[in-house]
């Protein structure tokens, strides 16, 4: 599969299970709303240049946006997620771009423990990004706090328990490719 | 000139973040109840049709719950048939024809339209229904949006030709004229967007005798909604010593996250009253200037 199937595939899945299973769930608490759909941005290969990351991201936002009547709320967090994605990336993978041929992130590819602050710092950012905008419009400042810090733990777990369900095969860049 | 270029050209993705993110902005913070969203009706033909397809499957779970309401809905009328009374003396019977037919269309006020639920939350902030009737069966914006055994669902905001966007009373913006059944008094239901089992019963005045389990109705006074169909039923008490109202916690009467079939309710007159209520505004302005 090239890498273009897989990713539309991949959105299609992602935008489904968000949109049908993970909005359906039924309510548990005020401060916890489970999101996973962004994990599809941070498993865009890396060879991707930037201008295609924000693009890519502001639809995916978008997309979720219509089915979720609000238009703008989350395509605005997706844009900064792939605009801030290049930079922790950078800051965690290796220096020697030459040994470093993977395609895109996993916990394989970069090593759990990097992985795992890659996968923290976006899904922080996604979550206090979409809460300040919510916020602005209703709610108090300790609310708002609370829900950063909530649905940012119900989304790292679902995405370890996502990476732990559909583990990826480490690909390689190769020139034939 | 040529520094300009350099310039866009060493900050192009940064420019194109910004852009990107200030449409974002732009989209989100322009649209709101009252607006038209940006390519809504376009989008919402599209979410419709995938909404529709997953809704299928979803109906067999729901499907008991529904018949007992619906089943409950056709008894209460039942037994307003004429056939169930008898009357003692033949002489001064007194005939009235319950049922309106669309002749009397003069003095029909609501017109009640069946659809379906395809998509629908609970969990967030704002909470939206979408239908599967459109402009095309006659679906307004401002209807009243009724579940199967007649109890508060929402306010159409939104249509495109073939499917329509509900606002939940689980909206944080949501705001409905009700009326506490026993005394009468008028106040208004909003949600807090804490929990989606209850919402929150506003501008009763501490005087009124009220009690738990006390049922909160439609009023007679709103504009989109029908008079005396059920909100919920009062579980909480508290009071607001800086007001000198009721803070009212109600139990609402549909279950938001099993509604199936609904009713979209027009209120034929609606266009007549606005009209009287502007009208008489400008003609109090008037006479208003006309006195100085």
């Amino acid at each position: 599969m090239s890498d273009l199937v897989r990713n539309t595939l991949r959105l299609i899945v992602f935008l489904l299970v968000q949109v049908f299973v993970l909005n359906k769930v039924p309510f548990l608490h005020q401060f916890i709303v489970p999101y996973l759909y962004f994990l599809f941005i941070l498993w865009l290969p890396f060879s991707i240049n930037r201008l295609g990351l924000l693009v890519i991201g502001f639809f995916t936002g978008l997309f979720l946006d219509y089915f979720m009547m609000s238009p703008g709320l989350h395509a605005a967090a997706c844009v900064l997620v792939a605009y801030a994605r290049p930079f922790v990336i950078n800051l965690l993978i290796p220096k020697d771009k030459d040994e470093f041929n993977f395609r895109e992130p996993s916990p394989r590819a970069m090593g759990w423990a990097p992985y795992s602050v890659y996968v923290l710092v976006l899904t922080l950012l996604h979550h206090f990004y979409l809460t300040l905008l919510e916020w602005l419009q209703f709610g108090t400042f300790l609310q708002f706090l609370i829900k950063v810090a909530g649905t940012t733990g119900i989304s790292l777990l679902l995405i370890f328990t996502t990476e732990l369900l559909f583990p990826r095969k480490v690909k390689f860049r190769t020139n034939a490719a | 000139m040529r520094n300009i270029f350099l310039f866009l050209r060493r900050y192009f993705t940064f420019i194109c973040f910004v852009v990107l993110q200030l449409f974002a902005l732009w989209m989100l913070f322009h649209y709101n109840r009252f607006h038209h969203a940006v390519f809504l009706g376009v989008a919402n033909e599209v979410t419709g049709r995938v909404n529709t397809q997953v809704d299928k499957l979803d109906d067999y779970f729901h499907q008991g719950a529904e018949n007992v309401r619906v089943h409950r809905m056709n008894d209460s009328l039942l037994n307003l048939l004429k056939s169930n009374f008898n009357y003692a003396d033949t002489a001064q019977r007194n005939v009235t024809d319950s049922l309106r037919q669309d002749s009397t269309i003069a003095i029909r006020r609501y017109l009640w339209r069946d659809a379906k639920v395809v998509y629908n939350t609970v969990n967030a902030e704002q909470n939206y229904l979408q239908l599967n009737r459109g402009s095309k069966y006659g679906i307004k914006d401002d209807m009243a949006v009724l579940n199967s055994d007649g109890s508060v669902v929402g306010v159409v905001v939104n249509v495109s030709p073939n499917f329509s966007q509900v606002m939940s009373l689980l909206h944080v913006q949501s705001s409905v004229s009700a009326s506490h059944k026993a005394t009468g008094t008028l106040g208004k239901v909003e949600w807090d967007g804490k929990d989606p089992r209850f919402v929150q019963l506003k501008g009763i005045p501490q005087n009124v005798p009220v009690k738990v389990g006390d049922s909160v109705m439609t009023s007679r006074y709103s504009y989109n909604f029908p008079p005396a169909h059920l909100i919920g039923a009062i579980s909480e008490i508290k009071s607001d010593p800086s007001t000198g109202f009721y803070l009212l916690k109600v139990k609402t009467a549909a279950n938001f996250s099993a509604i199936q079939q609904v009713f979209v309710v027009e209120n034929l007159q609606r266009e007549e009253q606005l009209q009287l209520t502007k009208d008489t505004e400008k003609k109090m302005e008037e006479q208003k200037n006309k006195k100085r």
